[in-house]
């Protein structure tokens, strides 16, 4: 795997959320708003990068038998640092999240990419794998929250763009939408992500021609 | 609290799965047949109510006496996934044939956020033992019926012809999201 494949694959090739589905219980429990979904996204980053190097870095020191167990420790360490920290620097933040900050610690992603590829690859290229897949997370959760926001409460990053009172769709804000909105969300990518193979594969077939310029003249 | 609200708020007003999102990924990944399907959930049930005696001791007995609460989820989570692995031990000698039917994802129990969510939520709303037990007991009843009732759903989902971008978890999200609406009928109840 080149390094622009390493990098770029969490975003739409292999985005945790649309292709590979891990990490569901938050993407639908806190994206009631864009912010809500970008500071989960962010917090589940910095805990996937930190968590990622750590192991790359044990991957040799802890057996093999006890790997998963280490692992939940080693997660655990960086969840705990980083509900804290948020505790004390975002308590608005952190308030809206609640639950869902120290359930990062079960976040399937985090212990699938320490599994998958943390655990047979150096640090370097398991710091870019943490980076891409983090944000190709955060990306698809601020997505979702952003959608369910506009539609629900007629907003944007908690700025409101429809008059006061206006109806909105509620239903959006509440657990229904949420289910929605994501299975919406997933048949759109997918849609797009399959035309895009097809015209890949025709234009393989069938490249455009090229006209020939004659040797010497003028074109 | 009364005992009577509370198993109705945590079983169907406050669903683990529809309302709180918990336990979202063994929701999505075991249900398409019913038999596996009351496994799970046979299996969740178990695995939670200990878990959240476990863990509950652990709080009141370790944590708190010795001022190092904020080890909480490290210490829980480590409590959870070895009580997983004893019942998957279990199991594996008393059912085999179960055991066969859920394979891969008693391990992902560990990881199945509902157990640790509702082990934090206990400590978080200062339940007692008993009220936490019952909390514990009604919640994942509450997950084994969603699990169920989506399961049902599914099996007679897999002829309906659908387009086939929404084959699979977006045509899952969305009964998810039907289901959860019908829950939200329960809402104010309690």
């Amino acid at each position: 795997m080149t390094f622009k494949e390493n990098l770029t694959k969490g975003f739409f090739k292999e985005n945790p959320i649309f292709v590979l589905l891990l990490g569901m219980c938050p993407t639908l429990g806190v994206t009631t708003s864009a912010m809500n979904g970008l500071g989960m996204g962010l917090a589940t980053t910095a805990v996937l990068i930190a968590a990622n190097v750590a192991i790359a870095l044990l991957k040799n020191l802890i057996p093999d038998k006890v790997r998963i167990p280490a692992y939940i420790v080693v997660i655990a360490s960086f969840v705990t640092i980083i509900d804290l920290s948020m505790a004390a620097f975002v308590p608005a933040l952190h308030e809206q999240l609640g639950l869902f900050i120290p359930l990062i610690v079960v976040n399937c992603i985090i212990l699938g990419r320490a599994e998958a590829f943390a655990s047979k690859n150096g640090v370097g290229a398991s710091a870019i794998d943490a980076i891409s897949m983090g944000f190709g997370f955060a990306m698809a959760l601020t997505m979702l929250g952003s959608i369910r926001e506009i539609l629900g409460s007629g907003a944007i990053f908690g700025y409101s763009f429809v008059a006061e009172g206006a109806p909105t769709m509620l239903m959006f804000v509440m657990p229904p939408g949420a289910f929605i909105a994501l299975g919406l969300l997933i048949a759109t990518v997918r849609a797009i992500s399959t035309r895009a193979e097809r015209r890949a594969k025709v234009r393989a077939n069938n490249p455009i021609p090229t006209i020939a310029v004659p040797a010497g003249g003028k074109a | 609290m009364n005992y009577f609200s509370l198993i109705i708020g945590a079983l169907l007003v406050n669903n683990v799965v529809l309302v709180q999102f918990l336990g979202i990924c063994p929701f999505l990944g075991v249900s398409s047949k019913i038999s596996t399907a009351v496994g799970m959930g046979a299996a969740v049930m178990f695995v939670m109510t200990l878990a959240t005696l476990v863990t509950y001791l652990v709080q009141v007995l370790i944590l708190v006496p010795l001022g190092i609460v904020f080890m909480q989820t490290i210490a829980f989570i480590l409590v959870i996934a070895g009580l997983v692995q004893m019942v998957e031990m279990v199991l594996k000698k008393v059912s085999p044939a179960l055991y066969q039917a859920l394979g891969v994802f008693l391990p992902l129990i560990t990881t199945n956020c509902a157990i640790l969510g509702v082990a934090l939520i206990v400590v978080k709303n200062n339940y007692g033992l008993v009220e936490g037990l019952v909390y514990a007991i009604a919640t994942s009843a509450g997950f084994a019926l969603a699990l169920f009732i989506f399961a049902g759903i599914r099996e007679r989902l897999e002829y309906a012809d659908i387009p086939p971008v929404l084959k699979g978890a977006p045509s899952s999200l969305i009964t998810a999201g039907l289901l959860a609406l019908a829950f939200m009928g329960f809402s104010g109840i309690v």
